[in-house]
């Protein structure tokens, strides 16, 4: 196991897929001559060279068109978005032309295409730069939609969505790009899309959590754990296609459930966890689901408020407690 | 303010020789931070070539008499194929929108003339049988798709905006005005990619040229150096909204300057002249050059298919349907005594056949099963959809 941070373990699925298929490239503002805004892609331009290491304009729209049309006829790019905050200039290639060609074409042309980048809330950033994207994108069906947690999760998930024959997107996070984690060392190391990973058994109320909600959840884990309860955590890791039914045999064993989720609470990711919950485990609840997700707001500026508009801890640790029926 | 020094001259003048003026050559500045950079004034010295109509014959283009007449054939059949679906809409058979490039004929067959079909690839827009019929796509397949069938080329389920044909490189058929060209301009990258000698050729509306998605596409096309053309067919409406009413710069050849494209003006109403334009940007294009031709033409039809054309005149359009492309290459054959007019009713008439019997063919073809509903959306087939 080496110890890598998020962005290196990145780096090392894009590099490890790129000398194994001479299809793939990575395209990107900044991602070349810059090392990338967010150095995820440093040393890239220096081993594979410009013509598979591509600096772009500030051309949204028409470099994720680019990736669309290379990948169709026949080439499987890496677009990077600096942030997806970006990734709504471009959200015409992805939503009309990324996921719907194959469909519209009868199935005649793939798009094996990964859209990849930062997601989601960073700081006091405001409210242009700090959106959650994932709900956007996961209710397009055409898309599969990823978003890791930890390095080990980035690099094997990023290297099946390099290999996937679909459109990817690839939901990453500036918060987490330099935490560090274990990573495998195994060869052609590929987590498969759309499978949850149990992250600690418990038994007596499952937590689903994605991306940076997760280390909320473990968190909470703990602090349960203190008190004599046992918690378990699910990251689902994969969007869409979503993993039901590892949530669900959770269910059946602990009978209760919180979601932590990142975004905004109206038609959000948590919103369809608990729907799809309700039709498949009804049965088995023994209390509301309950979820915690940022603010129905746009995200603000002021320290205070920020951090206030951003899941809490302390929330999701009550929620706990209430569907437990301990508080 | 820029000093333009020539002005694009209209696609009717009579000036050009087979051999069109030259465009002053490009060049990058690789550093853009230099002493100097606080320009003053913007001098120009751009020409643009032109391809004006009557200025070419076939010889001067390399074509035999069979390619002539096939290419006449090639337009008769979008035609006639064309007047048949506006008839099977008004039966019901074609719903949704149906938008015909009645009018525009010439330049799908031009451009399918000049490029090499199985390697070269287009992209176009909604307004999209005639690039797919000059392709070589079947009728049959284009008229089943109108009628929603599973023999369609899309298998029912893009209709008559989204045709696609791997084979024969039709990359599709987009509904969204604009939005296609940045990937046409990817399938150009593509290309140089593979080191296959293909080019990309984009094509799109006068309208769509107002959409920025087309001016990242140029500026991408310009820097990367791609074996792109992107196409404008100016039919001098988008929807009811004439050039003039929709742009600061209605000359399109201009906006390729500030890409440092190489642009053209082509009269879209004769064949050669854009199967000639075609040849030379092609060439262009196959050394990583690329550039922008505005192709002006006319539409003879609505919009789509509820279009009153309250924008335009009877007389304009009368005065337009002198130069049917289809008329003007009749007209060059017998003029050139390449077959008789006997000769050029069998070709009507066998057209007439082949789209008739892509309606029975169409009619024949079943519906799609519910099933498909979920086929086609994922490249695998256990993808666990919901609902
Ligand atoms: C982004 C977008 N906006 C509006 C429309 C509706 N629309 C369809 S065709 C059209 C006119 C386009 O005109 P032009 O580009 O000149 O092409 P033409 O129809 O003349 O071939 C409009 C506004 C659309 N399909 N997509
Ligand atoms: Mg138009």
């Amino acid at each position: 196991m080496a110890i890598l941070q998020y962005r290196e373990a990145l780096r090392a699925a894009m590099t490890e897929e790129m000398e194994r298929d001479s299809r793939v490239f990575l395209m990107g503002e900044e991602v070349a001559e810059y090392n990338g805004a967010y150095k995820v892609s440093e040393g890239m331009l220096e081993q594979f060279g410009p013509k598979r290491i591509i600096d772009t304009p500030i051309s949204e729209n028409g470099f994720c068109g680019l990736g669309v049309g290379a990948a169709m006829a026949g080439l499987r790019p890496i677009i990077e978005f600096m942030t997806f905050n970006f990734s709504f200039v471009a959200i015409d290639q992805l939503i009309n032309n990324a996921a719907k060609i194959r469909y519209m074409s009868g199935g005649q042309f793939n798009i094996p295409i990964v859209f990849r980048g930062a997601n989601g809330a960073a700081g006091q950033l405001a409210a242009t730069h700090n959106t959650s994207t994932e709900s956007i994108y996961a209710t397009i069906p055409g898309l599969k939609v990823i978003a890791p947690s930890n390095p080990d999760d980035a690099k094997g998930l990023l290297k099946s969505a390099i290999r996937d024959n679909n459109p990817v997107i690839f939901l990453e996070s500036e918060v987490m790009f330099g935490w560090k984690g274990e990573v495998s060392d195994e060869k052609d190391y590929l987590i498969p899309i759309g499978k949850a990973r149990v992250a600690r058994q418990g038994t007596d109320v499952t937590i689903v959590a994605h991306s940076k909600s997760y280390w909320i959840a473990m968190d909470v884990a703990d602090q349960l754990a203190l008190e004599g309860y046992s918690a378990e955590v699910i990251d689902p890791r994969t969007i869409r296609p979503f993993d039901i039914d590892t949530v669900v045999e959770s269910i059946k064993k602990t009978n209760r459930c919180v979601i932590i989720d990142e975004s905004n609470p109206f038609a959000s990711i948590s919103s369809e966890i608990a729907y799809q919950i309700q039709e498949k485990a009804f049965d088995y609840l023994d209390a509301p689901i309950i979820r915690i997700t940022s603010k129905d707001v746009p995200a603000p500026y002021a320290k205070n408020l920020i951090e206030y508009y951003m899941p809490q801890a302390k929330d999701a640790y009550d929620a706990c407690k209430r569907v437990m029926y301990v508080q | 303010m820029a000093k333009q020094t020539s002005k694009a001259p209209t696609a009717s003048s009579k000036t050009a020789s087979t051999t069109p003026k030259k465009v002053a050559p490009r060049s990058r500045a690789k550093k853009v931070v230099s002493e100097n950079s606080f320009p003053t004034s913007l001098e120009l010295n751009v020409t643009f070539d032109t391809y004006p109509a009557g200025a070419y014959t076939h010889k001067d283009l390399g074509l035999s008499v069979d390619d002539v007449l096939s290419m006449y054939r090639n337009m008769l059949l979008q035609r006639r194929f064309e007047e048949r679906a506006a008839q099977m809409y008004g039966k019901q058979k074609i719903a949704g929108f149906l938008h015909l490039y009645i009018g525009q004929e010439a330049i799908s067959t031009g451009t399918a003339t000049a490029i090499k079909i199985g390697l070269d690839s287009i992209i176009t827009a909604y307004r999209d049988h005639g690039h797919g019929l000059a392709l070589g796509m079947s009728a049959n397949e284009c008229m089943a798709e109108m009628f929603g069938k599973v023999g369609g080329c899309s298998r029912g389920k893009g209709g008559s905006m989204h045709f696609f044909s791997k084979e024969k490189g039709l990359f599709g058929g987009h509904g969204i005005v604009g939005a296609h060209v940045p990937v046409g301009v990817g399938i150009a990258f593509a290309h140089k990619y593979k080191e296959d000698g293909g080019v990309s050729i984009a094509f799109y509306g006068d309208g769509a040229a107002g959409q920025g998605s087309i001016h990242e596409a140029a500026n991408l096309a310009s820097l990367y150096e791609l074996p792109s053309i992107l196409v404008v067919e100016n039919n001098h409406y988008a929807m009811g909204t004439a050039v003039d009413r929709a742009f600061a710069e209605p000359e399109f050849t201009h906006h390729a300057v500030g890409y440092k494209m190489k642009a053209a003006l082509v009269d879209g109403m004769d064949v050669f002249s854009v199967c000639k334009a075609m040849q030379d940007h092609v060439a262009l294009a196959r050394e990583n050059k690329p550039s922008m031709l505005e192709i002006r033409t006319y539409r003879y039809r609505g919009h789509s298919m509820s279009d009153p054309q309250k924008y335009r005149t009877k007389e304009e359009l009368e005065s337009k349907k002198n130069e049917d492309p289809i008329i003007r290459l009749k007209a060059y054959i017998l003029d050139n005594k390449m077959t008789s007019v006997k000769a050029l009713d069998a070709i009507d008439d066998d057209v007439k056949d082949e789209v008739k019997a892509s309606v029975d063919f169409a009619e024949n073809s079943p519906v799609p099963d519910l099933s498909e509903i979920y086929e086609n959306i994922y490249d695998e087939s256990n993808y666990p959809y919901l609902a």
